[in-house]
């Protein structure tokens, strides 16, 4: 058996295999069908300060290799959090990472601070990217000073592990990325959905209600990897890759560009073992390679 | 505990030219079942169908490790899911969803369109099993749309009505003249089928001051509540379908229908 562990930050991942924000809950679904002990971490699905209900309905719609959602981070609120789900969750045996969301810096900071009495949350994902809410979001993750500013905001009330989860709605997203790693960040996550939209031909309007909306799914891989890739190159932050990953070869494959750690999305929808299927399949494949260490295919691709 | 099994096609019956009943044998017992619950299939590995499809339970055979669904061919994965063979596999999640309440006595009313005829079959068999009365009314199109009376005649009366009224009374379901029975015989509706009628049979529950219940067909990414996009306005602010649903009482629904 090859030694599956990846560091990210201050934390100690079992293995590279985590679920992404907003396609697992908070893990007490898949929990239903795997022990959450087999994975590397759950990212939780965005919090924000106050309760939102989110988009209006139809939220989703179908695409070739993959799907759009405008869900607009429907959830509960922190306090809720908190206060009901925090303690069902808290004793899984793997990593509970919060995915955090503002309309203004206050936001984002305020909530880290929530955050920080809740001791089994080793790190918090600052979510810059969302492309479903108008106040904020993605607005952050677009331009560098902004992108800066949040992340230096919250640095500086978090000491725990801080990943910034990046938008692939920008011109270069090495720009993004070496700004908030200038401003204190100890991760990337990327990518976030990409904005698309769906149009129903025969009655002449747009599929969701928001008009717009992100698209995930195996259609966004080549896209997200090439970004991981252009990140790897420029900054020695570790990366978790994030986009279309389906399978083990996916997952590898973000390895190989750079990521230390991979997230499985919208392919949990389809196939809830996904992940641990995946965490699997990365152990064979290093026996095959024989590599001892996960951490030897982490940035192994050869380019020359 | 939800199942994720791969299950065996043993039959599929065409009813019409777009309607078809698909038997899968299950490799596991299968659990109890409740009228109203759901699968989520996997049809095939085509980009095209890249999400899996909710179905609602037709019917069970518990012995024989059976499941029986009834499928309505709207679209590129229903007709995928038409075309495959006895012997093919299909991927199934299941049970899914909450449940039609089962009164302990009284006398109700079952309302089904098109493919929301489906879970009927599951609750008749509930209902009989507590005593309690029951009385099937299908509407469709035309008299081909109208299926599975003979099933449905096991638990009770089945009144018909078709829009160009080649069977049963002319009209949609709630012109059926049932419904001006003075006094009026029915404690509970059931519905389900288009939202447009479901809309129509609930506003008939409120004029005639008896509870209704739905099973709606939202659209559905995943199926067991990680997705949230599958939800509905409620009273209680946006609940998930697939989890809270897909049967909901209508006075829960903000479909202001008894304004
Ligand atoms: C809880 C539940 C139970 C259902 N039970 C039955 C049943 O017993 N028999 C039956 O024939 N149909 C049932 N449906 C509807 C069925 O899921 C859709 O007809 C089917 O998903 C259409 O797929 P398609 O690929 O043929 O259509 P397409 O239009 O090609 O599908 C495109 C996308 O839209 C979704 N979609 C399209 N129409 C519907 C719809 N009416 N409801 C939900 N999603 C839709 C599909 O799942 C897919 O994601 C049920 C739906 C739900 C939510
Ligand atoms: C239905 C849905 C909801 C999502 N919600 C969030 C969210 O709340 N916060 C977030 O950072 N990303 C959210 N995402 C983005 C995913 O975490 C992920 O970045 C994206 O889906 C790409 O990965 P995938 O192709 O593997 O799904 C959501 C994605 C989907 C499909
Ligand atoms: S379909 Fe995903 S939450 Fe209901």
């Amino acid at each position: 058996m090859a030694d599956l562990r990846v560091t990210i930050g201050q934390m100690e991942l079992r293995n590279p295999v985590t679920t992404a924000s907003g396609t697992c809950g908070f893990g007490e679904e898949l929990a239903e069908f795997f022990d959450p002990g087999r994975i590397g971490g759950i990212f939780v699905k965005g919090l924000t300060l106050k309760p939102r209900e989110g988009n209006p309905y139809p939220r989703m719609a179908e695409t070739a290799s993959g799907m759009l959602n405008s869900v607009g981070l429907q959830n509960k609120g922190i306090d809720y959090f908190t206060e009901h789900i925090y303690p069902r969750i808290k004793d899984f045996d793997t990593h509970i990472i919060a995915n955090v969301n503002g309309s203004t810096i206050e936001d984002y900071v305020d909530l880290s601070e929530k955050l920080n009495r809740l001791e089994k949350i080793p790190a918090i994902e600052l979510n810059i990217s969302c492309p479903n809410v108008r106040e904020g979001g993605m607005a952050f993750g677009i331009s560098c000073p902004s992108a800066s500013a949040v992340t230096r905001a919250v640095r500086e009330v978090w000491d725990r592990t801080l990943i910034v989860k990046l938008s692939p709605n920008v011109t270069d997203i090495r720009d993004i990325a070496l700004a908030v790693e200038e401003a204190g960040a100890d991760a990337f996550s990327l990518i976030n959905t990409l904005l698309g939209m769906a149009v129903d031909a025969e009655k002449r309007r747009p599929v969701l209600a928001t008009i717009t909306g992100g698209l995930s799914g195996p259609a966004i891989k080549p896209i997200a990897l090439r970004m991981v890739w252009q990140v790897a190159q420029v900054s020695r932050l570790p990366i978790i890759g994030i986009g279309g990953i389906m399978n083990a070869t996916d997952a590898i494959e973000f390895m190989l560009a750079g990521a230390s750690a991979i997230q499985v999305g919208t392919a949990i929808f389809i196939d809830p073992l996904a992940p641990v299927k995946i965490a699997e399949g990365i152990g064979e494949y290093l026996v095959r390679h024989g590599c001892s260490k996960v951490s030897e295919i982490i940035g192994a691709l050869r380019v020359d | 505990m939800k199942r994720i099994q791969d299950c065996t096609i043993s039959k599929i019956t065409w009813l019409n030219t777009d309607s078809y009943l698909l038997e899968l044998d299950v490799p596991d017992e299968i659990p109890v079942l409740a009228p109203g619950q759901f699968a989520e299939i996997r049809i095939g590995n085509s980009p095209d169908v890249f999400l899996r499809r909710p179905f609602s339970f037709l019917d069970a055979d518990v012995e024989n490790r059976k499941l029986v669904f009834f499928i309505k061919r709207i679209g590129k994965g229903t007709r995928h899911l038409g075309e495959l063979h006895p012997g093919e596999t299909v991927n199934i999640i299941y049970p899914l969803g909450n449940h039609f309440q089962v009164p302990e006595k009284g006398n109700v009313l079952i309302v089904g369109g098109g493919s929301g005829i489906a879970p009927f079959i599951l609750l008749g068999k509930e209902l009989q099993k507590k005593g309690v009365g029951m009385t099937f009314l299908l509407g469709g199109k035309a008299g081909s749309d109208i299926l599975l009376t003979d099933r449905f005649s096991q638990y009770g009366d089945v009144l018909i009505t078709t829009e160009d009224g080649s069977k049963g009374e002319k009209g949609m379901v709630t012109d059926h003249s049932v419904f001006t029975s003075d006094p009026f015989p029915f404690t509970m509706i059931y519905a389900c089928g288009p939202e447009p009628m479901m809309k129509a049979v609930a506003r008939m529950s409120c004029l005639k001051n008896i509870p209704c219940e739905v099973s709606l067909e939202n659209l559905m990414a995943c199926g067991f509540g990680v997705c949230l996009c599958c939800i509905v306005e409620t009273t209680e602010g946006n609940l998930c379908v697939c989890t809270e649903g897909p049967v909901f009482n209508t006075n829960r629904l903000k479909w202001q229908i008894c304004a």
